[in-house]
């Protein structure tokens, strides 16, 4: 167990590692000055310090090994637009942000996911089961940032009974949650209900029976906990799942979150920024694919971790 | 009466005469038989959503093909006289706020929709069957290196390649195809090299290998076009997922720029409009959902009559 999580943490980051490095050369290789063409405007003397600053006048290689032991102690520099503000502080007061609405989204699409999936696999009616499955199908059709449209329409313009812009109040979290929850909860469902189905036809599941426990204990005791697991496996997409989704989703709604500030990062070509987030969102992603991995593997001792299982 | 008495009385000697010859063949299968990809097709035909899908799915790419043949419009041209009208004979679906006829922008968006998805899975396909095909084939510390460059790759979500090779090539479709080139390979090549895996184990790998076939031969001939049915079935669900990056990018308003239009962008321009105009935004949002529901049911249904456990 020891090993193989050591040996999940090399890689996590050996690929922070080859983000950065790709991060880096790809900015490089934009064409044009990062000031933009204004630039050539400024006397020489302002441009050769601009540059000195933010050690341009250097070679490739050299920058290079700045950038890296910079990224190291957790600096990367100035934001090229927002000028005089660190872009770490900028992520640090974005992050907790995105990641309170990632949390309430992680949540409510796990217990609304997992709910409708054994609901599905259980009911006696098959209408029941069908319309899970109609949901689910749609669910992985219809893309969040229209869904998150179709919401604002009907419920902000039209009935006017939620706000639109923001994340100040509970009521704020509605919309956007539910938005990014739509595909994770169909993608849930169909896993918890194939597993769940799967599952009463046990013979654990008859013994529990058999043996006079209730339905319900039955079920969450031994049915829930043996479907769980690739529920748990799809945790890691899940997270990254619900980064890239709040990019459009925070640019809806107008929330100051980490999604929205790289968008407007990368409209605004502010490269500092990007570079930033996107080591940031590598690493987080990262470190949830390897909590998945281990977590998975505690859970299931059929995984045998030392034949190297690949990421999810 | 035992057992005896009774086989003498009741098992006549004339019950176990030879059969006629008419009758010796009875092993003979008697259904007519049929090729993968027929008998494939006729149990995809049985279901209902993915014909449906099928049939407005051929509809879309017939549009999208010959609109400039038949449309009076171009995508661009813009009518003064009708800014932002209702959907009218002239303008089935109404002009945008340039006077751009929306049915027409539609279809062209079709054509950047539809490309962009149909060709990065072709693109996939390609790149997925030969790594995966080499890695699991060779196996070993080949395999091993191979493996964890994938995961490396995978590790980061592909929206993020798209975005930094946009910004370096510009916002055009030849960007975003790249950028999700980069990545979307990586489930088809472990797939491939799972299923090589274990059917190169298999004898009539062996045989193939023992009657002197070369590897090129065993690896194409013999072991990728026995897992042909898992590779469909990723393959069209790699096209939905395509369309959606890039309705994604054009409607967050860093993927396709204007004048040019894809679905993102129409529902991107319509954004801006939908307290005045909400009917703008109805079409390109039901032609993105639409497109991607047939995608599914196809590839439901696809999965369905490729699965020899479901027959």
């Amino acid at each position: 167990m020891i090993k193989y999580t050591l040996k999940r943490l090399l890689l996590g980051f050996i690929t922070l590692f080859v983000l950065a490095t790709v991060t880096f050369f790809l900015m490089k290789a934009i064409p044009g000055s990062p000031f933009g063409a204004e630039i050539s405007q400024l006397p020489a003397a302002t441009v050769e310090k601009l540059y000195a600053k933010y050690n341009l006048d250097k070679s490739i290689p050299e920058q290079y090994v700045i950038y890296l032991k910079n990224v190291i102690r957790g600096d990367f520099g100035e934001s090229l637009l927002r000028k005089g503000t660190d872009v770490t502080t900028i992520i640090a007061k974005a992050a907790p942000v995105t990641m309170k609405l990632g949390a309430v989204a992680f949540v409510f699409s796990m217990l609304v996911g997992i709910t409708l999936g054994i609901v599905a696999a259980l009911t006696k009616h098959r209408w029941i089961s069908n319309a899970v499955m109609v949901l689910a199908t749609v669910g992985v059709s219809v893309p969040s940032f229209l869904f998150a449209l179709m919401l604002m329409i009907v419920f902000g313009v039209q009935l006017q009974i939620l706000p639109i812009i923001g994340l100040k109040g509970p009521l704020n979290y509605i919309m956007p949650t539910v938005a990014l929850s739509l595909y994770p909860i169909s993608m849930v469902s169909r896993l918890v209900r194939s597993s769940m189905s799967e599952a009463v036809k046990q013979d654990y599941m008859v013994l529990a029976r058999s043996k006079g426990t209730a339905p319900f204990w039955v079920i969450v005791k031994h049915g829930l906990k043996n479907c769980l697991i690739p529920v748990v496996t799809y945790a890691g997409p899940l997270v990254a799942y619900l980064m890239t989704g709040s990019f459009v989703i925070e640019s809806l709604f107008s929330i100051p979150g980490l999604g929205g500030e790289f968008v407007t990062s990368v409209t605004n070509r502010d490269y500092t920024l990007i570079m930033a987030l996107t080591i940031f969102f590598g690493a987080l992603i990262i470190i949830a694919n390897i909590l998945t991995d281990l977590l998975s593997a505690l859970i299931d001792p059929r995984i045998k971790l030392e034949k190297g299982k690949t990421a999810a | 009466m035992n057992l005896k008495e009774y086989n003498k009385e009741m098992l006549t000697r004339e019950m176990f005469q030879p059969l006629d010859k008419s009758e010796q063949n009875s092993e003979f299968i008697a259904m007519e038989t049929k090729s993968f990809a027929r008998d494939a097709w006729i149990r995809f035909k049985r279901n209902k959503l993915a014909l449906l899908g099928l049939i407005f799915l051929g509809i879309v790419v017939v549009l999208a093909i010959f609109v400039p043949i038949f449309s009076p419009y171009t995508y661009e041209q813009m009518d003064m006289t009708a800014l932002n009208a209702n959907p009218s004979l002239a303008h089935p679906m109404g002009t945008d706020r340039f006077g751009r006829d929306i049915l027409v922008r539609v279809m062209y968006g079709a054509r950047i929709s539809l490309s962009v998805g149909f060709s990065s899975a072709a693109i996939s396909l390609c790149i997925g069957i030969m790594y995966g095909g080499i890695a699991g084939y060779v196996g070993g510390k080949t395999d091993m290196l191979m493996m964890r460059i994938v995961d490396i790759i995978y590790s980061i979500p592909s929206m993020l390649y798209v975005i930094l090779v946009m910004l370096i090539f510009g916002s055009n479709i030849w960007s975003i195809l790249i950028g999700i080139c980069i990545s979307s390979w990586i489930g088809m090549a472990r797939l491939v090299r799972a299923q090589v895996m274990s059917l190169k184990e298999q004898e009539f790998a062996l045989a193939a290998y023992v009657l002197g076939a070369s590897t090129k031969r065993i690896l194409f001939k013999h072991l990728i076009i026995n897992c042909i049915g898992p590779i469909i079935v990723n393959l069209t669900l790699m096209v939905p997922s395509a369309i959606f990056t890039e309705a994604f990018l054009s409607f967050v308003g860093i993927g396709i720029s204007a004048p040019a239009a894809s679905w993102g962008t129409l529902a991107n321009e319509a954004r801006g409009l939908v307290e005045t105009y909400p009917i703008q935004i109805i079409w390109p949002v039901a032609a993105i959902c639409l497109t991607m529901l047939s995608l599914n049911f196809i590839g439901d249904g696809v999965g369905e009559a490729l699965d020899p456990k479901k027959k």
